[in-house]
């Protein structure tokens, strides 16, 4: 594999890797929590962080996490406090994160091409201490998020089923957040901060068209992230396109594939849910003779119901009863 | 102590409208006790109250013998909400929803074991969807659904069982259901509080009823019986004509 000649492509591929693991995983919980753009929020505030890191000479990624761990915390007080005015506090956040990021590094002198490389990403430039940093804090936050999965989705679920359990939601509600805080600077050198989000919500949605349960969703979009972002990479090493948009870019085509198929499967679902059971009905057999038998292979839409099988055709239900058919 | 809730004038106001008003309830250890009340009359609040949900404005409410603001034996609670909160739109299986029944016994990052895995499946049994247990709740039917949420509240093995208006849009067979499913916790000591707009099959277990209007208490004693309750409940059935019936007051 030529590919893995070069040491910059191990770390990108290893730092894409990582990040394609943990996005999806906390993203899994703001999409059920109905804050799939909370990521979007968060980079931006993350921009600020960054631009401290290099006035003050520190490393960004520490101040990022330190900025978005506040930020996120500051997001999670305000949705608790009012949920009205929750989206319009989001927005200050967001550009006040963004223009002062800009403000301070402008500060700091640097440039648009620094600037840049946080905002789309720079993943071909990261250094083997920033795979480690992504390394570790990513499998934190797996770790976490997969760990706590029950207690986790209880809350995201039925949050006072979560409170009457005793589980403190709101410490679970504000861990949720920092993972998200954590994950977006984890992913911030990989697919940029104005891109992090795609990576959270798009293999989520790709995974719930075709999941039923939520473990099954949170693995599938932790595959469907890692795979969208290897691809992303392996695909800008042999055509030179930017590694960022083309992951996020691969993560959407999955969802356009994905769509039809979970579109189908839900209808199908839907039609072969099974009817109630109401033994009170009246016996009503099917005056019109019919002329074939139903069964596995009739073409009719054959749907359980109690113990036996009701065969849908022309908006009713047929149901075999001794030598004819009953409606049900 | 034998008492299973103690509520000492209580008092709930949500956006500053009393709701729950001066309630004086009590329940003892193995009894089954039916709220009744017509819509808005602060059923809901109440349970919600008694469960932590909503805060008391005043009053002196214990559970299981301990005041609620030290009350930390959850797992010793079971609660049903209202109809409607299975589906949160969340993808979940009922598989899963009925294990997070298990949360306030489970240790944290570590797996089920087997014993709570055991109470799940008899929970799932107990109402079953043992059959259904890997389907997603989001395409079970609204009776099922509800079901669901029960064996929620069963699989925790609970001590005090709270179900809010278990039987909305449920029909009667899964109310007969309901009752042989709540019989054998009931026999083997448990206390059960149930939110009802009409006892229905449930009617043979229950062994008192509290009645609330516009958030008091108006009736607390034995049940009444079928004939007076459906005269107590709808207005249309005049020919049930009585002197008296067992709840004294008028209808709702």
């Amino acid at each position: 594999m030529s590919i893995l000649q070069y040491d910059f492509m191990v770390r990108a591929l290893l730092a894409a890797l990582f990040t394609g693991l943990a996005a999806p995983a906390v993203g899994t919980y703001l999409v059920q929590r109905r804050l799939a753009l909370m990521g979007d929020g968060i980079g931006h505030i993350a921009v600020t962080g960054v631009g401290l890191g290099l006035l003050t000479g520190q490393s960004p990624v520490l101040t990022a996490v330190i900025v978005t761990v506040l930020g996120a915390t500051l997001i999670e007080v305000v949705r608790e406090r009012g949920r009205t005015s929750g989206d319009v506090a989001l927005a200050l956040l967001f550009y006040g994160g963004i223009a002062g990021g800009v403000l301070v590094i402008g500060l700091a002198g640097g440039s648009a091409q620094t600037l840049q490389s946080y905002l789309f990403g720079s993943i071909t430039t990261v250094s083997v201490t920033d795979v480690w940093t992504v390394i570790a804090l990513a499998a934190g936050v797996v770790f976490l998020a997969l760990g706590l999965a029950p207690q986790l989705f209880a809350v995201c679920q039925d949050e006072d089923y979560a409170k009457v359990a005793g589980l403190p939601v709101r410490f679970y509600n504000l861990l949720t957040s920092v993972l998200a805080a954590v994950t977006v600077t984890v992913a911030m050198r990989t697919v940029g901060l104005l891109l992090v989000s795609a990576l959270m919500v798009v293999p989520v949605a790709t995974a719930q068209q075709l999941t039923k349960g939520f473990k099954a969703t949170i693995l599938a979009a932790m595959g469907l992230g890692a795979l969208a972002s290897l691809g992303g990479v392996v695909t800008s090493f042999y055509v030179d396109v930017a590694p960022g948009a083309t992951i996020v870019l691969l993560a959407l085509a999955g969802f356009a594939a994905a769509w039809p198929v979970g579109s189908l499967l839900r209808h199908r679902r839907h039609a072969g849910a099974p009817f109630e059971v109401d033994p009170g009905l009246p016996h009503l057999s099917v005056p019109e003779d019919h002329r074939h038998t139903h069964g596995v292979d009739c073409g009719h839409v054959a749907v359980r119901h109690g113990d036996h099988v009701d065969y849908v055709h022309d908006g009713h239900r047929h149901a075999h009863h001794g030598d004819h058919y009953d409606e049900h | 102590m034998t008492t299973a809730i103690a509520v000492r004038d209580g008092n709930i106001a949500l956006g500053g409208r009393p709701v729950v008003r001066g309630v004086d309830l009590s329940v003892r250890r193995g009894e089954v006790v039916a709220l009744l009340g017509s819509n808005g009359s602060g059923k809901t609040t109440l349970v919600r109250g008694l469960m932590g949900l909503v805060p008391w404005s005043s009053g002196d409410v214990q559970l299981l013998g301990t005041p609620q603001r030290r009350f930390n034996e959850w797992h010793r609670l079971g609660y049903v909400p209202q109809e409607g909160s299975a589906n949160s739109g969340i993808p979940a299986t009922v598989l899963e929803v009925v294990s997070s029944g298990r949360l306030s016994r489970r240790r944290l990052l570590l797996p089920l074991p087997r014993r709570d895995r055991d109470a799940v499946r008899a929970a799932l049994r107990a109402v079953e969807l043992e059959d259904q247990q890997h389907d997603a709740v989001s395409q079970l039917s609204g009776g099922q659904q509800q079901r669901v949420l029960i064996a929620r509240a069963l699989a925790g093995e609970p001590d005090l069982l709270v179900l809010d208006e278990p039987n909305a849009g449920v029909d009667r067979h899964n109310q007969v259901g309901l009752a042989a499913t709540l019989r054998p916790m009931v026999e083997s000591g448990a206390t059960v509080l149930l939110v009802l707009h009409e006892m229905g099959p449930l009617a043979e277990l229950i062994d008192r009823v509290v009645v609330l209007r516009h958030g008091r208490v108006t009736y607390d004693g034995i049940p009444p019986t079928d004939d007076s309750l459906d005269e107590f409940h709808s207005h249309h059935h005049s020919r049930h004509q009585r002197d008296r019936t067992p709840l004294g007051g008028g209808p709702l």
